[in-house]
């Protein structure tokens, strides 16, 4: 017995008081701000193994839905200038440490929001990824402010978000405080949470899950895996119509093993960017949709 | 029959390869791999080659005695109906099922073979027709935040009789992306994706087998960092396991305090390369993020704090009656098992088989470090328990030494510019940009060209076991084939047999004990 409180009182406190505010360590890769700095863009755009740097005024591709890059969003005419989509990036920093005066990565994990669109990040900009009020429905934050329990779904996820999805409710994190919490039955739950790029294996059990949960409920992707299928889908270039043709001939560069219809015809309520989200993307991203 | 005996790491011309006819080719195997020499032979990768409208068989099989790979191959028709092997060597079930799945052989008389990565609605599984017993069927969609698998459970009453797994819901077709995707980062990044708790060590495999193909060789200051990135996996994720399993016996205070102990190692992995996994730590040809003496006093600070507070929380577990009862005697699987299903790594060592890559066929630094594996011999959850904790404080052994002597990395980076053809005194940003235009150009590396009919191979020790990349390049040096083999790939078996005579609610935990990866398998 002794030595159990021996255990416990070494482990000091490990909470994190305010998650809101807490700093992270080291190097994270978070939020980047582009800088005015000139330099061949062409070779930066080059370096993206996803293709999330884009160059000029250039439409908003959603590519939610799809497997290919299909813009199933509004599209929304991007101010001049490079722009990096966190729905598409994997926060490798290789853009970073080619172009260090160009593009940096801010320590800002706080990159979750509710819009699609909200994800682009343009050049000369260095304000926080908001969320758009208008996409809000007041139902959420009137009913899961203060208990939202949550079913996971890894649709051929890479276990990095699930990993990160895990931490999130230890004692470090402790998401549990506010009431958000992962559950074993879809019944029990008040929304899913996906991540992976949603393999064809998968997507039935998926659909299965998001029927069985009671409404009204939410739909979380997190990762950019999960958000644009990363670097499963295909390239920013090939256009829909060209993608069904490759993907019967395999010769489309995206994996034609993806179904992400799902997403074409569900409404998703939050977008948990990172590559794996971090824990504290994951939390705040919550607190904002539920407790405006 | 001669066979090509390669190293780890190596690359030779894939014309070298011996090639026999199927007959010579399955005796063969028998004779390498009866189950008299399992414990010094096992197959570390088997698969098929569609070439000039036939397909080639190609084997690995590793050596640990000689500590060298055996390599040799046989031409079959395409569609063809060859004689299994399965029977007489278990290891290839699985192996047989992905070819047969992947090319259309049918191997005749191999005992069971049903799909491997395709869930068709109307699979019959196995089962039991008889009034006393019942199925239980688990997922896709599991309890927890994990990843899907279908499980099917054969009870009496509380006890399970048969297990079988059905995978493959996970795929993504990432051997073919390593195809399409041809710019190097896109591979690097895809590497990362295999299996996002074992990044580090795939990409070690991936940089490793990568370099090779290119005839290059990693700086002593990149192999440095590669082999203390994967010693710090190995920590995180076995102290991750150890809270998993202290959850499973509903031994909160172990749970809780494992939970937290990994915090400040995935932290460190982040100051050093902005990932908590290890994401982008490691890359062919260059260091992303070299490792500094500010970073290293930092790792040493975290290790002394971590170490002192783990081996409390681990003597406190080999002696509390409560968690013990839960994990001794359960989940068991046998010297004989293990080698005969060909397992790997950590699952291996912990019924008695020394299967570990880093001392038997060393890569990175570990022919330096004298590498002695742990091995437990009772094969339950408390053995790959034990193992967990043991390995853990051995890897904090062989870092503290390792940062005893930092290498610089300032040397490295200087000559990974200048490969790149960059001008030295341009401007920090135009230098970096044209090291970036070769590092993504397809044909150059780095300026490095990926030789042209080259067969290479390169195993890694991940922390759940053996991880075996293989590539097999074309006449214009363009990768024609990218062959992965997780460690799980080997190991789900093990869980199916270790249930076996267990109580169903034993289940999580003896999973738990192996923590066996989705789409490292799926892939």
């Amino acid at each position: 017995m002794i030595d159990t409180f021996k255990i416990l009182f070494h482990q000091g406190k490990q909470y994190i008081p305010d998650v809101t505010k807490a700093k992270v360590p080291g190097i994270f890769r978070g939020r980047p701000v582009i800088s005015n700095e000139k330099v061949d863009l062409q070779a930066l755009v080059g370096i993206c193994p996803t293709g999330a740097i884009s160059e000029g005024a250039t439409t908003v591709a959603g590519s939610v839905g799809s497997n290919c890059a299909k813009s199933s969003l509004p599209a929304q005419t991007a101010s001049e200038g490079l722009s990096i989509d966190l729905g598409k990036c994997l926060f490798c920093g290789e853009c970073e440490r080619c172009f260090p005066r160009k593009i940096h990565f801010t320590q800002d994990y706080k990159i979750a929001t509710n819009n699609r669109n909200n994800l682009i990040v343009r050049e000369g900009e260095d304000t926080p990824i908001h969320f758009d009020d208008t996409l809000r429905r007041p139902e959420i934050s009137r009913l899961f402010r203060h208990s939202l329990k949550l079913r996971q779904v890894s649709a051929a996820g890479d276990n990095s978000c699930e990993w990160e999805l895990g931490a999130t409710g230890n004692v470090n994190f402790d998401m549990g405080r506010f009431g958000i919490e992962f559950v074993a039955s879809p019944r029990h739950a008040d929304g899913i949470v996906i991540t992976g790029p949603i393999s064809k294996n998968m997507s039935r059990a998926l659909q299965i899950c998001y029927d069985a949960v009671p409404a009204p409920k939410i739909i979380v992707l997190a990762g950019t895996d999960a958000i644009s299928g990363g670097i499963f889908s295909c390239s920013v270039a090939e256009n829909d119509h060209i993608c069904a043709d490759m993907l019967n001939n395999d010769v489309c560069s995206g994996s034609r093993e993806l179904d992400r219809s799902f997403l074409e015809t569900h409404t998703v309520d939050l977008f948990l960017p990172g590559n794996p989200a971090h824990p504290l993307t994951i939390i705040n991203g919550l607190l904002e949709l539920t407790r405006f | 029959m001669d066979t090509l005996r390669m190293h780890n790491g190596d690359s030779v011309a894939f014309s070298t390869i011996p090639v026999m006819d199927y007959h010579c080719f399955s005796s063969l195997i028998v004779e390498k791999l009866s189950s008299g020499t399992a414990s010094v032979r096992h197959c570390v990768n088997y698969f098929g080659y569609p070439l000039d409208e036939e397909l080639r068989l190609v084997i690995a099989i590793a050596d640990d005695a000689m500590h060298d790979i055996e390599v040799f191959s046989c031409r079959v028709p395409e569609c063809a109906a060859i004689q299994s092997v399965a029977v007489q060597v278990p290891a290839l079930s699985r192996f047989e099922r992905e070819i047969s799945e992947n090319h259309n052989i049918t191997f005749e008389g191999h005992p069971w073979m049903k799909p491997l990565r395709t869930t068709p609605d109307d699979y019959p599984f196995y089962s039991i027709d008889d009034e006393e017993l019942h199925e239980v069927g688990v997922g896709p969609i599991h309890a927890g935040v994990i990843e899907p698998g279908h499980f099917r459970f054969i009870c009496s009453g509380e006890k399970v009789l048969n297990l079988e797994i059905m995978l493959g819901y996970q795929h993504r077709g990432i051997e073919r992306l390593f195809l399409k995707k041809k710019r190097l980062i896109e591979r690097s990044v895809l590497a990362e994706s295999i299996a996002g708790d074992t990044a580090v060590s795939h990409s070690v495999a991936f940089a490793s087998l990568y370099e090779s193909l290119c005839g290059f060789k990693a700086s002593e200051a990149a192999l440095w960092a590669r082999t203390l990135a994967s010693e710090l996996e190995r920590i995180a994720i076995h102290t991750g396991d150890l809270s998993a399993i202290c959850g499973d016996v509903a031994y909160q205070l172990g749970s809780a305090v494992y939970g937290r102990l990994r915090t400040p190692i995935i932290n460190f992995m982040q100051q050093w390369c902005g990932n908590r996994l290890g994401k982008s730590c490691i890359r062919p040809f260059y260091t992303p993020y070299p490792f500094t003496a500010e970073i290293a006093q930092i790792l040493l600070t975290t290790l002394t704090v971590y170490e002192r507070d783990f081996v409390e929380m681990g003597k406190k577990i080999s002696h509390f009656p409560s968690v013990l009862s839960r994990l001794e005697h359960t989940g068991i699987v046998t010297l004989d098992q293990v080698s005969e299903i060909g397992a790997v790594g950590m699952t291996a060592r912990a019924s008695g088989l020394e299967r570990d890559i880093r001392s038997s066929h060393p890569y990175l630094l570990y022919g330096n470090i004298d590498h002695r594996p742990i091995l437990k011999h009772h094969g339950d959850v408390y053995s790959r328990t034990q193992i967990r904790k043991e390995e853990v404080l051995q890897s904090v052994g062989y870092i503290r030494d390792m940062l005893e002597n930092v290498p610089d990395f300032g040397i490295e980076t200087a000559i990974t510019r200048g490969v790149a053809g960059a001008a030295a005194d341009k401007a920090d940003t135009s230098a970096n940009a044209a090291a970036a235009v070769g590092a993504n150009s397809a044909a150059v590396n780095l300026g490095h060209a990926v030789a042209p009919g080259m067969f290479a191979i390169s195993l890694a020790e991940g922390w759940r076991g053996e991880i075996c990349h293989c590539a097999i390049t074309d006449s214009q040096g363009e990768i024609a084939l990218y062959k992965i083999k997780d460690p799980s790939f080997h190991n789900w078996t093990a869980l199916e047999l270790a249930v076996r005579g267990n109580e169903i609610s034993d289940f999580p935990i003896c999973n738990k004990s192996f923590n066996l990866s989705y789409c490292g398998h799926d892939l």
